[in-house]
């Protein structure tokens, strides 16, 4: 019965795929990294091109180490930087989860298919024009699991997210729409303890729920109620707010401490069997962004760290900027409590989700008043500087370690949490 | 926090660090090996290497569970999982791990009914709640995790639950590691041995590797300072000409091992003739089977288990990455064929795998970081 007595062997149609692309992009590669892009592209001290000749005459002496491993780096660049695919057949958990799979996902069918220069920036939300004023416009689904956690419900989630999407863009979020999916079977006094719940996130943030839709699914097909809401807002501001707009000198800024939500969402599951004190963090920035852009504050991006956490957010700012991004583990705050939960079970918190909490982006020179008018601000009371843009390596976050190394900090791959927002 | 904070002191890293590096020779290079997976993911989450001298290089070991994990034995697990009423559970560590035809992931994706648990115990529970479904525990690692199914299997029995079963790929170190000894196109001097592993078998079992091979063994913790601890007591011993086990983990390792797990472990389980490993090939009496006096635990007997072999790819290199002949970005797909989103070689899966954890931590050279820390 034991593996390999029949001697049968079998060779995996996906792998030899992935290899005759590896060889396109290898021989593609090696060509012009010979003569003019690889240089150019690497940038770095090692030029491509030159190593690139060392390979095709052939040497019989091994390459030094940097050497090697710099057109190796280049080589996992151009990988990188090839158009997106999926390559699954089917959707797996993992496009869900914010991490590379969802990325390839968005650029590889939904940019791919509605591509215009409103879509292209992928921010949070889009900025219009309409009869002279700038709106901007989101839209954002929630399909938390458990619905209430400590700290919040899918109502509150369902407002604040949205909120905050538009508050990204420097707006003053105005109306929102509502729309629920509901499973047969699910409690009305529940749906009235979350409709309860959205109607004072949106008092707090100031906005109206203004249109809505109903749709009811049989037992099964849904898993209890999903919330979608839209939402849009005025932008009063002639700021050009986008994490394309980073560039090296400006600082990295965090509004509190990270992960609670996340962490919350997984204790709250009651599968660990694990129990601490904390809460979600869902909340409107929108009152802490005004505050923010109101002063002469050099703000030159804003993103809120949901699914996929800060993480996410860096590895975004350092390739729209085509930048570096160097954040230091000592000056990111991290509450003991999600610390200690995410030591417990091997989770960075840099890739926990946040539901209150923004990552600006910020002139260096005017990182103190920018900290200054956040740390006014309720919540914003533990706002941090956690690190700055820098010139190189383009396109690569990298972390200064408490213990005093350094690591890159990439996009997550796939997420052992499901449905946190 | 308190047990965190102390073993990731930057001050006393640095003082190690200087200790170290006096105690390399000029002009001679030294290669060690952290054997297990935990130690290769605690050196490059931490940036642990940025703390060496030019002259000591880690190697990374076979002791990653998944990384070893032959295709062929997904592909009969996925087998077993697509026969009617099974319900496959599995660490999420093994939801990724390529087959021929995919991950765990993607045959859930095809409505496959595959979940994730966290502890072989939650299988136990699926069982009991599901007493209409077959519910089978994909059973992977070295010692390490081999007790917790092995007690789950005695509380199976005990219960008498009819319902659940075992599909073992549980290995052990000692075989690997004389492979990788007794591996001719292979160089290393010292191994920094594995911590989790040890807490079961304890450190005798490594005796052989100092007396007959002449290497020292020093078992190490999984906080960045144990490790760097470690690569000093390594060293010591290379600059007395030693070659000794020592154990730097002791407020967690016994030196006899955990004699109440090893005795679950003996009691349900036995070991196999040979075993295939991932890259490695067969290994005899490598890896354990359930005992025949659990035979109705034992998913290989009560399934039609095809016994597929898959011949890993040939680009695939994880076989000389696992050996530590070949640093994971020497291989020839590294990056571009083979990233963590879409794995070929097992290395590149689990955070623990080498290949992995140098994707994502540490693919800068050393130049490159410092000079990023300067601008």
């Amino acid at each position: 019965m034991s593996t390999g007595q029949d001697g049968r062997t079998h060779s995996a149609g996906w792998v030899a795929e992935a290899l005759r692309e590896h060889e396109e992009q290898v021989s593609g590669g090696q060509v012009s990294g010979g003569q003019v892009s690889g240089g150019q592209v690497s940038g770095g001290q090692v030029s491509g091109g030159q190593a690139a000749g060392h390979v095709r005459r052939g040497s019989p002496q091994p390459l030094p180490g940097t050497v090697r491993e710099e057109l190796v780096l280049e080589r996992i660049d151009r990988a990188r930087r090839a158009r997106p695919r999926v390559k699954e057949e089917r959707i797996t958990m993992s496009h869900g989860a914010g991490g590379k799979a969802t990325q390839t996902l968005i650029e590889a069918i939904f940019l791919d298919a509605f591509r215009n220069p409103l879509l292209e920036p992928l921010e949070d939300s889009a900025q219009l024009l309409l009869g002279g004023s700038r709106i901007a416009l989101t839209t954002d689904s929630y399909v938390v699991k458990p619905l209430f956690f400590p700290g919040g419900d899918i109502g509150d989630l369902a407002v604040n997210g949205t909120v905050n999407d538009l508050s990204m863009a420097g707006a003053q979020p105005l109306y929102l729409s509502s729309g629920f999916i509901l499973e047969e079977g699910f409690p009305v006094a529940d749906l009235s303890r979350i409709v309860a719940s959205m109607r004072a996130a949106a008092q707090a943030a100031g906005v109206q729920i203004v249109t809505g839709d109903t749709k009811v699914v049989e037992k099964g097909k849904a898993d209890g109620c999903y919330i979608n809401t839209a939402g849009v807002g005025l932008i009063e501001h002639d700021l050009n707010l986008g994490v394309a707009q980073a560039r090296p000198g400006d600082a990295i800024i965090v509004s509190g401490p990270i992960g609670d939500h996340g962490i919350t969402i997984m204790l709250a599951r009651g599968e660990l069997d694990i129990e601490a004190d904390v809460t979600s963090d869902t909340a409107p920035l929108c009152g802490m962004v005004a505050s923010l852009l109101s002063g002469p504050t050099g703000v030159r991006a804003l993103r809120d760290a949901t699914r996929g956490g800060v993480a996410t957010i860096l590895n975004e700012i350092a390739t729209a900027a085509g930048v570096g991004v160097l954040v230091s583990e000592d000056d990111i705050p991290v509450r003991a409590e999600v610390r200690g939960a995410s030591e417990l079970l091997g989770i960075d918190p840099m890739y926990v989700a946040c539901e209150g909490r923004l990552v600006a982006v910020v002139d260096g020179a005017k990182a103190d008043v920018a900290l200054a008018a956040l740390r006014a601000h309720p919540r914003g009371e533990q706002a941090a500087i956690i690190g700055q843009v820098t010139a190189t390596p383009p396109g690569i976050v990298q972390l200064k370690t408490a213990f005093g190394g350094t690591r890159i900090v990439d996009l997550l791959v796939g997420d052992p949490l499901p449905r946190i927002c | 926090m308190r047990f965190v904070d102390e073993f990731r002191d930057a001050g006393k890293a640095h003082a190690l660090a200087a200790k170290i590096a006096d105690l390399c020779e000029p002009g001679r290079q030294y290669k060690l090996m952290e054997v297990c997976g935990g130690h290769t993911h605690t050196i490059y989450k931490h940036g642990l290497e940025d703390y060496l001298p030019e002259q000591i290089t880690l190697v990374h070991g076979p002791g990653c569970p998944v990384c070893v994990i032959p295709m062929g034995r997904v592909d009969d697990a996925m087998a077993l999982a697509a026969e009617p009423d099974v319900i496959m559970t599995s660490f999420g560590d093994m939801m990724r791990v390529p087959g021929s035809n995919g991950s765990f992931f993607d045959a859930k994706a095809r409505g496959t009914d595959i979940r994730m648990v966290y502890s072989p115990l939650d299988s136990l529970k699926i069982a009991r709640q599901n007493p209409d479904k077959r519910v089978v525990f994909m059973a992977i690692g070295f010692e390490t995790t081999a007790p917790s199914t092995a007690m789950t299997v005695l509380r199976a029995a005990k219960e008498g639950l009819a319902n659940f079963s075992v599909f073992c790929n549980h290995v052990t170190i000692i075989p690997a590691i004389k492979a990788i000894l007794d591996s001719p196109d292979l160089r290393l001097d010292g191994f920094i041995g594995p911590g989790h592993v040890s807490t079961v078998i304890g450190c005798r079992p490594y005796e052989f590797i100092a007396r007959d091979y002449g290497k020292p063994v020093v078992v190490a913790g999984f906080e960045p300072l144990d490790i760097l601890q470690s690569i000093y007591m390594l060293m010591l011993q290379l600059s007395g000409g030693q070659s000794a086990v020592q154990n730097q983990y002791s407020r967690v390792v016994p030196w006899d091992g955990n004699v109440v797990a090893l005795k679950a472990i003996g009691q349900t389980m036995e070991l196999r003739p040979y075993f295939e490993w991932r890259g490695l090939g067969f290994i005899s009496h490598s890896a354990l089977k359930v005992r025949e006096q659990y035979a109705s635990f034992d998913a290989e007997l009560l399934f039609k288990v095809p016994g597929v072999r898959v011949a890993d790819p040939k680009a695939c290199q994880c076989g000389e990455v696992l050996k530590g002949v070949l640093k994971p970005w020497e291989c020839k797909v590294f990056g571009t064929a083979c990233t963590p989103e879409t794995p070929i070689g097992t290395c590149m899966v689990s955070p623990e795998g080498a290949c992995a954890a140098y994707y994502n931590y540490g693919r800068l050279t050393r130049t490159r970081v410092s000079e990023a820390s300067r601008s």
